[in-house]
């Protein structure tokens, strides 16, 4: 395994230059619905502790990509995944690996708030460790404090943990979900444009939760907004019609393109 | 520049007969529940005179004139027995073939899902038939037998002697007949989960079956609880199979015992007694009074069981911001 991890280290990638390691790559993933394809061969890297925003204009395949990175499309009947995704070095389409092994390894949220209906705030984000096995109660207390507050949701709701999920405000249900993905402790956490159904002042809370997320976990974000891409990724990564157009950090893709569609695309010029 | 438009004046006339002829289609619906409603009240009115309450409580069935006795206890408890039996196996199972054909790839989900709505369309009299040729003796020779040898002794609701023809066929033969019904309505319910909720479980590192568990199953509970229900008015209101399986006992004997004892329900002993009971007599009013029974009771089931199941399918999608 640690040779694999030099070979992955030994890509070269001169535009994402620092000594942070790679946490996830996809290797010339491709994905199909039917016979369309969705996704095409692409390649990408992920610093850990960093947050890559997806972007582009809809249907350009940032969605379907980002749910390789779980293989949530194992479950979506018509859809097939080509290349390889590598956490840590492992390949997470290997035959013999189990997807439900690394589901517990990519957290993921998604575009809207999905919390279980019929359960309490705590058990919303207890679910995850009860399902692998955490019966004792105090850890359980704990566990779930310390993902409510790293959700930044704690305080608004320490006070009523029992009360139904769907009561709380969308943005306050977005944050805890953000906590329940939290709290079996991924490695890597995949959001799929989370604040598209929020309005602007649960926006930027979850924002800065993304913020201060990336202190610790590896985020990849799907979002259509861009000044949302430029306030919280440190790398971003344009995707149009299924190709990667273009990778490099935040900043220069907003002010230095190198390609002439991300430069329309991000000045607004079309999408 | 406005152009002239040759509007046509609106023809009212037309617009009223409309009007009236689709209320009249609309009420047709209503008319016949409470004229039935009110005919059989009617029809029965006599055994409700002679009998009163006890009716309901009574278990003589003695037709012979002069010494006229009717209680209808032992049908109405019957049904309850045969219908529970036939939920306790048919449930489990039902929301077993929901999971399997919800989850199955398409070309599996599609060809069973239309196999399961022919099933529920097979005539109960072919269930009958086959129930009293072939089932009977599969039954008798390979469950009731070992059973009765086993347990007869020590557990009374095995220890009559089986014949084949008893209450326990009746259950199994029911059980067999709202399957059909229950995992159809079960399948359509799991699958209006919403995706964003079995994803969730996924999320977390679930399997099939803790998916199931954390996502499907509290989503759906209602939903689900109606289908059953729905299954159990069928169950309720099963006629011709069960008359041919269940072995038809009348009076105090009819009365549930023992499983591998002959019964009887209050749609069995109708389909069986009707032709002989005189109008003259108190036999077919007491005969009409267990089918306003049975009515009232199949009219309570499925209005609880549809409450249920539509309010579940119209939560949909709209659940998360309820």
């Amino acid at each position: 395994m640690d040779g694999k991890q030099d070979d992955i280290e030994n890509i070269g990638d001169d535009h994402l230059d620092s000594e942070k390691k790679y946490k996830m790559i996809a290797e010339n993933v491709s994905v199909f619905y039917d016979d369309v394809e969705a996704v095409k061969n692409v390649t990408m890297k992920f610093k850990e502790r960093s947050v890559t925003s997806l972007i582009g204009p809809s249907g350009c395949g940032k969605t379907t990509f980002l749910r390789c990175l779980n293989r949530m499309h194992d479950m979506t009947k018509n859809a097939r995944v080509q290349g390889r995704i590598l956490l840590d070095g492992e390949d997470l389409y290997a035959k013999d690996k189990d997807p439900i092994y690394h589901r517990r390894k990519v957290g993921m949220v998604f575009q809207k708030p999905n919390p279980f209906p019929t359960m309490s705030i705590y058990d919303n984000v207890a679910a995850g460790l009860r399902l692998n096995g955490v019966k004792d109660r105090r850890i359980l207390d704990e566990i779930v404090e310390d993902s409510l507050k790293m959700a930044y949701v704690w305080d608004e709701v320490k006070n009523n943990l029992k009360k139904p999920a769907i009561e709380l405000s969308g943005g306050q249900q977005q944050r805890l979900c953000i906590a329940r993905a939290l709290a079996i402790q991924p490695e890597v956490l995949l959001m799929d444009e989370p604040a598209s159904a929020l309005d602007p002042i649960a926006t930027q809370k979850i924002e800065e939760t993304i913020t201060e997320l990336a202190r610790e976990f590896t985020i990849i974000i799907v979002t259509h907004n861009m000044q949302q891409a430029v306030r919280v990724s440190d790398y971003t990564a344009f995707m149009y019609l299924g190709d990667l157009i273009e990778f490099n950090e935040t900043k220069k893709i907003f002010t230095q393109p190198k390609n002439e569609l991300t430069s329309k695309y991000v000045k607004g010029q079309f999408g | 520049m406005s152009r002239q438009i040759p509007f046509s004046k609106r023809r009212l006339p037309t617009d009223k007969i409309f009007k009236i002829s689709a209320m009249v289609a609309g009420s047709y619906v209503l008319v016949i529940i409470v004229l039935i409603v009110f005919q059989l009240s009617s029809e029965s009115y006599p055994i409700w005179q002679r009998e009163g309450l006890a009716f309901l409580t009574g278990s003589d069935w003695n037709a012979v004139e002069g010494r006229e006795s009717f209680g209808a206890a032992p049908y109405i408890l019957g049904t309850l027995v045969t219908a529970s039996l036939a939920m306790i196996i048919g449930v489990p199972l039902s929301i077993g073939i929901a999971m399997f054909i919800s989850q199955a790839p398409k070309y599996l989900s599609g060809p069973l899902s239309i196999l399961i709505e022919l099933l529920a369309a097979v005539p109960s009299i072919i269930y009958g038939l086959w129930g009293i040729f072939v089932f009977r003796q599969v039954m008798l020779d390979w469950v009731e037998y070992p059973l009765y040898e086993v347990f007869g002794d020590n557990v009374w609701i095995f220890s009559s002697a089986p014949f084949g023809l008893d209450i326990f066929s009746a259950s199994v033969i029911l059980a067999i007949m709202i399957i059909p019904t229950i995992s159809a309505v079960s399948r359509e319910i799991m699958i209006a989960v919403p995706q964003q909720q079995k994803e969730a479980a996924y999320m977390l590192g679930a399997t099939k079956w803790e998916m199931f568990r954390l996502a499907v199953f509290p989503y759906a509970k209602t939903g689900l609880i109606g289908a059953a229900i729905l299954g159990l008015g069928r169950a309720v209101g099963e006629t011709m199979a069960v008359t041919m399986l269940i072995g038809n006992a009348t009076g105090p004997s009819a009365f549930p015992q023992s499983l591998f004892q002959p019964g009887q329900t209050m749609s069995s002993i109708i389909a069986n007694e009707f032709i002989e009971a005189s109008p003259a007599s108190l036999h077919l009013p007491a005969l009409v009074g267990v089918g306003l029974i049975l009515l009232l009771v199949a009219i309570c089931i499925n209005v609880v069981a549809h409450i249920l199941v539509s309010r579940m399918l119209k939560v949909r999608e709209g659940a998360i911001n309820a």
